[in-house]
């Protein structure tokens, strides 16, 4: 459960949710706008904690984490994809890549294969010189994924990952992203009411006004579009 | 995190014109404490050395209540010179200072001088005193370029001095003027008349008396004889260090403005940032940076600042500020009323004291104001600043 405060009384934003979702998943929260999508999303990206009931997250206790362990989490295990991109916009393409290795400290020639390996799994590694204000939509979202999983994370979460993207690039972003998924074995969890993303899911989490109105395994028909 | 200060130097450099335009105002003001402060150290040291040179020498013994800031004394304020002063005075150590009131009729006008009496072979102070070249019935006078200016008078003029002797008698006598001297010490200057010390003693009646005797810079003076204290060196310029200081005091008010005003540039750039990077903290956030880490980039940011103004003063100030030391300060006619022995050029002092310390000062001031905005980042979700909010 998750409640904000307002006023006197209490907004509910979650409400007997109940979901396990598992490793290698590629799955969606779908629903309209204020279903709760991204709050469960930001709970399962230790963002935010539950006001009440339990989230685990890779064994861990979402609201027992402390700040420094909830960053820790994030920064091991989680990649985030956003609907505007949030690269930083100061840093090339490949500086935006290597920023979470460089948190993790992981050393310059070891984060420099890493971070060209993950540039060409998304097509990218021509452009690794270039800063964010000379990337097409689709290319910042391209980045935004690298960055995602470039430290191999376990989970990846991506909140209306093609809301800025025309269809051929939300679908070029969507087939990338279930190649990962498929290649490397992460779990994909998206947030989204995209259409075109909902196709590629392969298991569809409907939330309506907080909670889970419905739970289906589809077959996921990215490589059909 | 070794990483923050190369990402914190990325992002400060990212940021382009508004970083730079800080770093100039703050150069500024780098400079300009540096400068002020430079003058200031300068102006002490020479005003110091002047006086040191020209008057104080190693320090004084000065005869029973004799004080020069009180001209009451002088009436009793001679003696004769003890056998252990006059010893030093003998082998070039000390010379001995007679100081009787008097006045002067120059140009039909009358005027109180000191009449001062100098060892004409002297060479403890620098003043000209070897120039008396006395001539038979006369009394030759030395004038400083200040008196001889108000007086009227020049070189070769003879004057009228009047002065009450030993026992009270007024007498006066015709003074031809020997030599006008410029000097930078106003003391020695305004209101007085130096003649030789011989001849004052003998029209005084003050046979072998002195009011003061200066002892040679480098000489370790004796004990006071009973009758006479000894006025260290620290002891006479302690006025001056205080006059310098309140100077000082009152100058820096100028570079606290200008440092004030870089700083709330600095300031006022570090709110902004903040505000403006919001969704860049969140992402931060969501990347894996705790809060405090967070803090410490966009503090080392702000504090950059400094760190690019002392590269950028550097760039300018060195040369700029190394021709004022080498060259000089040109003063402008009628500094004299500054009250200080500065001479025509003040040569500024900038020690490697001074250097580091202000650049310590406005590295701390920078990391200061650039923390203070960067605290509110410790209070902020993760969830709101990704969304722009700020709680």
């Amino acid at each position: 459960m998750k409640s904000y405060p307002m006023g006197d009384s209490s907004i509910v934003a979650l409400c007997d949710v109940t979901l396990t979702i598992r490793q290698g998943e590629f799955c969606g929260l779908v629903g309209p706008s204020g279903s709760g999508k991204t709050t469960l999303l930001n709970i399962v990206g230790t963002l935010d904690a539950p006001s009440g009931g339990s989230a685990t997250v890779l064994d861990e206790s979402v609201g027992a984490l402390s700040h420094e362990r909830a960053a820790e989490l994030r920064n091991r295990h989680i990649g985030f994809i956003f609907q505007t991109f949030n690269l930083l916009p100061v840093y090339t393409v490949y500086e935006n890549v290597e920023f979470p290795l460089i948190l993790l400290r992981i050393p310059s020639a070891k984060r420099r294969t890493m971070v060209m390996e993950s540039l060409e799994l998304v097509g990218l590694a021509d452009r690794a010189r270039s800063r964010p204000h000379q990337l097409s939509g689709g290319q910042s979202q391209r980045v935004a994924i690298c960055r995602a999983i470039v430290k191999r994370p376990e989970i990846v979460l991506a909140d209306e990952p093609t809301a800025n993207l025309d269809a051929a690039n939300s679908h070029a972003i969507l087939r990338t992203m279930e190649r990962l998924n498929s290649e490397l074995g992460t779990t994909f969890l998206f947030s989204t009411h995209d259409d075109k993303v909902i196709r590629y899911l392969r298991r569809k989490i409907s939330l309506v006004d907080g909670s889970v109105a419905s739970d289906v395994v589809q077959g996921g028909k990215g490589d059909g579009v | 995190m070794m990483a923050i200060p190369q990402l914190a130097l990325k992002n400060l450099l990212g940021a382009g014109i508004r970083t730079w335009l800080n770093v100039i105002v703050l150069s500024f003001s780098f400079v300009a404490i540096i400068a002020t402060q430079g003058l200031l150290e300068g102006m002490n040291d020479q005003v110091a050395q002047a006086m040191i040179d020209t008057e104080y020498g190693a320090g004084q013994f000065w005869y029973g209540s004799y004080d020069p800031y009180d001209p009451l004394t002088l009436k009793d304020g001679h003696g004769v010179v003890p056998p252990a002063i006059d010893a030093a005075i003998e082998k070039g150590e000390a010379t001995a200072i007679l100081i009787v009131q008097g006045s002067l009729y120059v140009q039909g006008r009358v005027r109180p001088v000191l009449i001062k009496g100098i060892d004409p072979g002297q060479t403890v102070v620098r003043l000209p005193s070897s120039r008396f070249r006395p001539v038979p019935g006369e009394i030759p006078a030395l004038a400083g370029a200040r008196m001889a200016k108000s007086g009227g008078m020049g070189v070769g003029d003879y004057v009228t001095l009047q002065w009450r002797d030993a026992r009270g008698t007024f007498d006066a006598q015709d003074a031809r003027i020997a030599e006008v001297f410029s000097t930078t010490v106003q003391s020695v200057d305004l209101n007085q008349v130096w003649i030789p010390l011989d001849t004052l003693r003998r029209v005084a009646r003050m046979e072998n008396e002195a009011t003061l005797v200066i002892a040679r810079p480098g000489f370790v003076p004796p004990p006071a004889p009973d009758g006479w204290h000894f006025k260290s060196q620290d002891d006479l310029l302690s006025d001056i260090r205080e006059v310098v200081r309140s100077k000082t005091v009152g100058s820096s008010v100028v570079y606290v403005i200008l440092l004030l005003l870089a700083l709330l540039a600095i300031f006022d750039t570090q709110v902004l940032s903040v505000w403006r990077r919001r969704k860049e903290i969140g992402t931060l956030m969501a990347l894996g940076m705790t809060r405090l880490k967070i803090i410490h980039l966009f503090t080392l940011e702000g504090a950059a600042h400094g760190v690019l103004a002392a590269l950028v003063a550097a760039l300018y100030g060195i040369p700029l500020l190394g021709s004022l030391a080498r060259d000089g300060w040109e003063l402008p006619a009628g500094v004299e009323s500054y009250g200080f022995a500065i001479g025509e050029r003040l040569f500024p002092v900038f020690s490697v004291g001074l250097v580091l310390g202000t650049t310590l000062l406005v590295l701390a001031t920078t990391t200061v104001v650039s923390f203070l905005p960067v605290r509110r980042i410790a209070d902020l979700k993760p969830t709101d600043a990704l969304r722009g909010k700020f709680t």
